[in-house]
């Protein structure tokens, strides 16, 4: 069979399975849309919330973000694992014993104020929707590198399933659905990583091999063998540690950020008890562990797979070092039809020179001594992932499974970004601040409305893709870092905090983040308007924008301290409210 | 009466457990992976210098560790205090 036919085979089997998950795991009520009627076991939430977070960012490109930048790239490793331990400790378990449907909903009672819970729904559609334009856009990619269609077909046809199983199934569709994503998922990304470390180092495990000798004879770690080679090719060391200051912010800032991520805190209001949230979130962690210590291994491995493929690495500037362009394997031939991977013989030698040419000095040397005129290979970074099993020579199957993993990735975080848009419009706008009144039958009615104008908002975002949709690290875990982490946390943890301390608290954490952001980036992420330029002389203290999260998180908690001490404390049936949020037991 | 200063010990003995926790957290991301990254990187762990494998591994293991051991904790001190649900 050939590979085309057997992607279609594999990836349109996946598809029945969603609809048939779909149509057994329907929703009736409103508890079932918003929370899954709250009767999902713990490890089976721990293996959706796991699916839910890890998007098509996580599986496609993180592998070669980490390949490309080697030990910088550790603050996204470490910050998008650490904040789970800030949501298993800080807020999961407190905010299942609220025991309500959703996020800006406790932020609304705990600080008795439809205010504070209208800003905490603005807070939640910017985070969301900056970040599902980047899953819808990556659902059409995926469809169109797989499957051959463009973009837009690729785009329409996501939007179609999301669709049926997310306004069909609502909250309980979607955790069905994203279980079996994530089995999927992780079966397609680990399989060709074991492969690919047996190949090169012997190892089973890629997150030892990572750490073990070549067995190419040379008696040399992986690791050392890649830093002396790209040292050699004027490149930064592989485990080289620049700029520690900002690596440390950006790092607070995205665990602080996962952590208050809307669509992420929901999971855990659907599993039936007090201790099964703290459990879940161990197993969501633990599952999604799996993926994220295989990732560097897999940029890592590919990075040295890609090196040695081009430039044979014990003779760097010989003439016959490099990679023959006619002789170069199959693989890159087929990924340089996707434009995914380029080549420019620019100083007309007819063999593949790749080398960092952004280094002057050295490319100056390089220029005088081994006759090279510049770079001249272009990988992009989601080769890492995408290309490794043709590079390790695997069966087609497994290049069906990647495109099943990768779309499943992008489909299963879309529709729990889209969940948590309907139902903040739905259950907290509409019946919370517009429509107290309104029957569950017809908010069930709202919900479904909702999802279906948030699948057809996101779907145009996507093929149209505003300048704010590049800046999901900023603004989507900006924002949650600097407004609802603090807010959330601090209703758990003060019984002093008021509603006159949360919402000034938010509102100066929400503006001066985005205000910095705006300052580097442009207004509005509009080209050419931002007022200093964006590198690290400009920047306050040296703090990238990126990073400023942690800032705007710790300026959050201060205001709303100061402001909390000189106003009136909270009513007491609010602190009543705190009171038994803290402890499992309902009294 | 007694059942608030219950609540109040209850909640004192989860601070302890959060804090002790969270320490663990900061030091094998902060401190090892980042702070002190340098100097460990001088001990090696097989071919891994020790700071980076804290940095792309040993954090998230342990991380993961964490939150099992504080779920663990956790539910002995409801029991204890009697707090816990069913």
């Amino acid at each position: 069979m050939d590979l085309q036919t057997l992607i279609y085979l594999v990836v349109g089997a996946t598809f029945l399975l969603y609809f048939v998950l779909a149509i057994v795991a329907r929703a009736g009520t409103t508890s079932e849309f918003y929370v899954a009627g709250k009767g999902i076991n713990p490890i089976l939430n721990g293996m959706a919330t796991a699916a839910d977070w890890m998007s098509a960012a996580s599986f496609i490109s993180m592998a070669g973000l980490i390949a490309f930048n080697g030990y910088s790239a550790s603050a996204y490793l470490m910050g998008w694992t650490g904040g789970y331990v800030l949501l298993a400790m800080l807020l999961a378990p407190y905010l299942r014993k609220f025991g309500k449907f959703t996020v800006p909903e406790f932020i609304g009672d705990r600080f008795y104020s439809n205010t504070a819970r209208v800003i905490a729904v603005i807070a939640l559609l910017v985070i969301s929707l900056t970040y599902v334009i980047g899953q819808m856009k990556g659902v059409g990619v995926a469809f169109s590198r797989f499957l051959e269609t463009s973009v837009e077909v690729g785009l329409f046809a996501g939007m179609g399933i999301v669709f049926v199983y997310a306004v069909l199934g609502g909250m309980k569709g979607i955790t069905y659905t994203q279980i079996a994503q994530y089995v999927i998922m992780i079966f397609a990304y680990t399989v060709p990583a074991i492969f690919i470390s047996l190949q090169l180092t012997g190892h089973f495990l890629p997150q030892t091999g990572t750490g073990a000798m070549l067995t190419d004879g040379s008696n040399q770690y992986l690791l050392q063998k890649l830093d002396l080679v790209l040292v050699d090719l004027g490149f930064a060391e592989y485990t080289g540690t620049p700029d520690l200051m900002n690596t440390f912010l950006l790092t607070l800032a995205l665990m602080i950020g996962t952590a208050g991520l809307p669509h992420v805190l929901v999971r855990f209001f659907t599993v039936p008890r007090v201790r099964d949230a703290r459990k879940s979130a161990g197993w969501t962690l633990l599952f999604i562990a799996i993926l994220y210590t295989t990732a560097p291994a897999v940029g890592a491995m590919a990075m040295w797979n890609t090196l040695k493929t081009v430039q044979d690495t014990d003779e760097i500037g010989a003439p016959e070092g490099n990679l023959l362009y006619a002789e170069r394997p199959d693989w890159m031939r087929s990924w340089e039809l996707t434009g995914l991977l380029q080549f420019e013989d620019k100083n007309g030698d007819g063999r593949i020179q790749y080398y960092n040419d952004d280094n002057e000095d050295f490319a100056a040397m390089a220029e005088e001594e081994y006759g090279w005129n510049g770079n001249e290979l272009y990988v992009d970074r989601d080769i890492m992932v995408l290309a490794n099993p043709e590079i390790a020579n695997l069966p087609n199957w497994v290049i069906a499974l990647i495109a099943a993993g990768g779309i499943a990735a992008a489909l299963s975080t879309a529709a729990g970004l889209l969940l948590a848009i309907s139902s903040a419009i739905s259950h907290d706008l509409l019946k919370g601040v517009f429509m107290p009144n309104i029957s569950e039958k017809n908010e069930l009615m709202a919900g479904r409305i909702s999802m279906t104008v948030a699948i057809i908002v996101a779907g145009y975002l996507g093929l149209n893709p505003p300048g704010f949709a590049a800046q999901v690290v900023a603004l989507a875990f900006g924002l949650a870092a600097s407004s609802l982490f603090p807010a959330l946390m601090m209703g758990i943890f003060s019984k002093r905090m008021n509603k006159e301390g949360a919402i000034a608290g938010m509102l100066t954490g929400l503006s001066i983040t985005l205000l910095y952001i705006f300052w580097y980036k442009g207004w509005f992420f509009i080209p050419d308007t931002n007022m200093l330029p964006d590198n690290a002389d400009n920047w306050l203290f040296g703090i990238n924008p990126t990073s400023f999260g942690a800032i705007g998180a710790a300026i959050n908690f201060i205001v709303a301290i100061l402001v909390a001490k000189i106003t009136t404390p909270p009513p007491h049936e609010i602190q009543e409210l705190v009171e038994d949020v803290r402890v499992p037991r309902a009294s | 009466m007694e059942q608030r200063s219950n609540r109040a010990n209850y909640w004192r003995a989860n601070l302890k457990v959060l804090f002790g926790c969270l320490a663990v957290w900061f030091l094998v991301s902060y401190v090892f992976g980042i702070l002190l990254v340098d100097t460990l990187n001088q001990i090696m762990l097989g071919g891994y210098p020790l700071g980076f494998w804290f940095a792309q591994q040993g954090s998230i293991f342990t991380f993961v560790v964490l939150i099992f051991f504080y779920a663990w904790r956790m539910n002995a001190i409801d029991k204890k205090f009697g707090v816990a649900e069913d």
